[in-house]
């Protein structure tokens, strides 16, 4: 292999909403990719017979999710110059970017720091709150929750503990109409709670519901 | 009706439910968000097919730069969902909306609908229905959108006459821009709908079908077309703009994956070759070209705006473009950036095609597409698209030498007169191809071959001839897919596809009860392989009691009055006569470049030719009126 261009690497934290919401992962990288182009950053591409630029998302998003803390790596070249300002009117109306920075060429893979992240789930359909908050104190005070999940290739079956997933799930104070929980999961490489887990628990639809990623925290 | 946020709210219940709900809620760069409170005309542009497909379409993107570039106007889109997302729809009774405001349809001034191609007959409906709409022009008033379309299904109107309130024919920069204005007018004074009917059916290049009535013979073939109301022209001119305006570099680019999701430059239209099947040929005329720098500026606008890693010149025939040469060489040193692809489509069999090609090297692909059409002498007389199987081989031989590993193909069966024969010579010269690139790079040379069936379309020179039957077909098809052997990958139009597309193509205005029934019982989607319905279309004729090879396999009096008679592509009905006289006779005729046939292209536009001079146009110059005077007062006896 080469020798590794000169390169600098950018955090740059951001939000996902609105139409946004409904744009999956994949789709995700190329909207980084043309904006960062539309911006006139030169970005850094891989090596090798299919060169892709170096563009990473911290933690994937799961379509219709919302989120107000999103982070990506993107490499560029060293001399480039780059502001939020330029880059923020490059993006599709959804995206906000709310800070850049530049980061070590040698840290680890924002997919390998996750700690944990936080949501907050909001119920479209009228349930009562004290029925709400049961279910969710017996997902809490349960000792094991394990659960099938199957691995998409070759359709293996996969046991895991949920409940090890699960940091804290509340109901949040009512405000206006609309039930509001609040979840806090397990965001490590391989163990990753998500709020829809908790709502299938719950025999709650995910169409009834809107949710938001707040906080996505690194080690 | 439903207000935007309501509609929101519904579709926040539902998209999850559905594949790919990015196709359904906007939010891309590029999209213009007006206020819609303050503006007078709202214009929706639709595709009648899925997000998808749609959003690369280049007509809308030209409509809609063009409307949004005016103050007192907006445009906005909209697509057809697909099944899934209907059904949730219809459920949920979510009117179909525009994917800017989430406005209802309904709630536009004009919906603008482009239709390409005679399939997207059953979708119109359905977007309208949807819509909640009528379908029929009859059946609407003051309170709905006006309805127009536009495309090239425009040279043959009549098969959708009930349900589109006005069809654009021609070329739509401009006469967007009349319409609009025409309808903010009939709005301010309070027009009844007839009067803006009416009104519009005054704009050269829009015609009004509600105003025309039609006589049949005993025979069901048309015995005339005529307006019903004092004032309406009996012909409707083609509109076409004199100079290609600025072509649009805003692109609105997808947050999702869709079909050809790249930028686009126009850089000609038209076409002077003059292949006697090719519908585009016939109706895009005259020629007119960009400047390179025209196109170039506009490519680097593009590439900016849009952050596209893939650009495309676009034109019926890119070897003839007259900058071509120029225009490569400079678009390596203007786009340094070796992410960026650029494609060059339509080249032609020689080997300057191959110089092109290589000009764009460090962008190649893999694959590249040549379309000879027909493999006989014979068959490329008839067509008028001659080039020698030598020519073919040396092109083909050269492509594999330069390096590409696969060659596409493209032939079409079906054309007058061809026999068996024929075809196996389609056979032969596949694989004589694919030897060629076996001896150039082994067996890495791979060969594609696609293979169509051909539709006559009207106003062409094989608007009278008979489409094969599905025996003929089957005989063909089966032929190729026995003889053609190992190593070709062959791929063909099913013959159903090829039955609805000839009877809507060449049909007339009793088949608007056709498409009404078809659609009433299910179809839609009809482009769709895996959806289209072939015995619903056969149900339908049955039901209204005509004969759908009346319309498919009738070859045409020659002087039989088409349906589309009325409608001028302002190329002579005597011209192209004389063009299928002669294709009978295996006459060639030549780039008309070279020499002028008179189409009769240049004495309808004269004006704009002579207004025009220079290398934009491909026709003969047109010599300035002042001239011409004095040189009629020149011969004026004292």
């Amino acid at each position: 292999m080469s020798e590794a261009l000169p390169q600098k690497r950018l955090r740059i934290k951001f939000t996902k909403e609105n139409a946004l919401r409904y744009i999956g992962h994949l789709d995700l990288h190329h909207i980084w990719q043309r904006s960062i182009r539309r911006a006139g950053l030169p970005l850094i591409y891989s090596q090798g017979f299919h060169p892709q630029p170096k563009i990473q998302i911290a933690s994937a998003l799961p379509l219709g999710f919302s989120s107000k803390s999103e982070v990506v790596d993107i490499w560029i070249s060293p001399e480039a110059e780059y502001s939020l300002e330029e880059l923020q009117k490059n993006l599709p109306e959804g995206v906000k970017i709310s800070s850049i920075e530049e980061v070590d060429l040698h840290a680890p893979a924002l997919q390998t720091q996750g700690d944990y992240a936080e949501y907050l789930v909001t119920l479209l359909d009228e349930t009562p709150a004290d029925e709400l908050d049961l279910k969710l104190a017996s997902l809490m005070d349960a000792e094991s929750l394990m659960r099938e999940k199957k691995k998409k290739k070759r359709g293996k079956v996969r046991t895991f503990d949920l409940r090890t997933l699960i940091l804290e799930l509340r109901r949040l104070p009512s405000e206006g109409e609309n039930e509001r929980i609040y979840m806090r999961f397990v965001a490590r490489e391989g163990a990753t709670g998500r709020p829809d887990m908790i709502l299938k628990e719950m025999e709650v639809p995910i169409e009834t519901t809107r949710i938001e990623r707040t906080a996505l925290v690194f080690k | 009706m439903l207000t935007p946020n309501q509609i929101e709210a519904r579709l926040e219940r539902v998209l999850l439910s559905v594949q790919k709900p990015g196709r359904y809620v906007g939010g891309e760069y590029n999209a213009i968000h007006k206020n819609w409170n303050s503006i007078k005309t709202k214009v929706a542009l639709l595709f009648p097919d899925i997000y998808d497909l749609g959003i690369s379409n280049v007509g809308l993107k030209i409509l809609y730069d063009q409307i949004n570039q005016r103050d007192d106007a907006l445009a906005e889109r909209a697509y057809l969902p697909w099944l899934d997302f209907e059904e949730v729809m219809r459920e949920n009774e979510i009117p179909l909306y525009a994917l800017e405001s989430k406005n209802p349809l309904a709630n536009f001034d004009i919906i603008g609908i482009t239709i390409p191609y005679e399939t997207l007959y059953t979708n119109t409906l359905n977007a309208l229905d949807l819509s909640g709409i009528p379908l029929k022009t009859a059946n609407r008033n003051e309170e709905h959108p006006l309805i127009i379309a536009g495309g090239h299904t425009g040279t043959n109107p009549e098969p959708m006459h009930a349900f589109i309130d006005a069809y654009v024919v021609g070329e739509g920069e401009e006469v967007i821009h009349d319409i609009v204005e025409e309808v903010a007018r009939s709005k301010s004074a309070n027009e009844s709908r007839a009067e803006l009917l009416f009104a519009l059916s005054q704009i050269t290049g829009v015609y009004v079908p509600s105003l025309y009535e039609v006589e049949y013979q005993d025979d069901g073939t048309i015995a005339v077309t005529k307006p019903t109301v004092e004032g309406v022209p009996s012909h409707i001119m083609k509109r076409i703009v004199a100079k290609l305006p600025p072509p649009p570099t805003n692109f609105i680019v997808p947050n999702i994956k869709t079909v050809h999701n790249r930028a686009t430059v126009e850089v000609m239209r038209g076409c002077t070759r003059g292949c006697r099947f090719c519908h585009a040929g016939f109706t895009t005329r005259p020629v007119r070209e960009r400047s390179v720098e025209e196109v170039l500026d506009a490519a680097e606008k593009a590439i900016a705006s849009t952050g596209y890693e893939e650009l495309s010149f676009l034109s019926l025939s890119s070897s003839d473009y007259t900058g071509i040469a120029e225009l490569v060489e400079a678009v390596n040193e203007r786009f340094p950036d070796e992410k960026l692809s650029i494609s060059l489509p339509s080249l032609r069999i020689e080997s300057v095609s191959l110089d092109l090609m290589e000009g764009l090297k460090k962008r190649r692909s893999a694959g590249f597409t040549l379309a000879p059409e027909a493999a006989t002498e014979r068959m490329r007389r008839i067509i008028n698209k001659f080039i020698t199987d030598e020519q073919l081989l040396n092109t083909a031989r050269e492509i594999y030498q330069r390096g590409w590993t696969t060659i596409k193909l493209y032939f079409m069966i079906g054309h007058p007169s061809e026999t068996l024969e024929d075809v196996e010579a389609i056979v032969d010269l596949s694989q004589k191809v694919l030897k060629e690139g076996r001896k150039a790079i082994g067996g890495r040379a791979k060969l594609n071959l696609s293979v169509g069936t051909f539709a006559p379309k009207p106003q062409t020179s094989f608007q009278w001839v008979s489409v094969d039957t599905f025996e003929q077909i089957n005989a063909k098809q089966d032929l190729l897919k026995k003889k053609l052997g190992r190593g070709i990958r062959l791929s063909w139009t099913e013959p159903e596809d090829t039955m609805i597309e000839s009877f809507l193509s060449r049909g007339d205005r009793r088949l608007s009860d056709v498409i009404l029934s078809a659609w009433r019982n299910g179809a839609k989607f009809d482009a769709w392989g895996d959806q289209r319905r072939y015995e619903t279309w056969m149900n339908a004729f049955t039901e209204h009691d005509l004969d759908p090879t009346f319309y498919t396999h009738r070859q045409r009096r020659v002087d039989e009055i088409f349906p589309w008679e009325h409608i001028s592509t302002a190329v002579h009905k005597k011209f192209i006569f004389r063009d299928y006289q002669e294709s009978l006779e295996g006459k060639i005729r030549v780039d008309c470049r070279e020499q002028c046939f008179a189409c009769g292209i240049l004495p309808i536009f004269k004006d704009m030719r002579r207004d025009n001079p220079g290398k934009g146009w491909m026709c003969p110059e047109v010599k300035p009126k002042k001239i011409r005077k004095m040189k009629e007062l020149a011969v004026e006896p004292l």
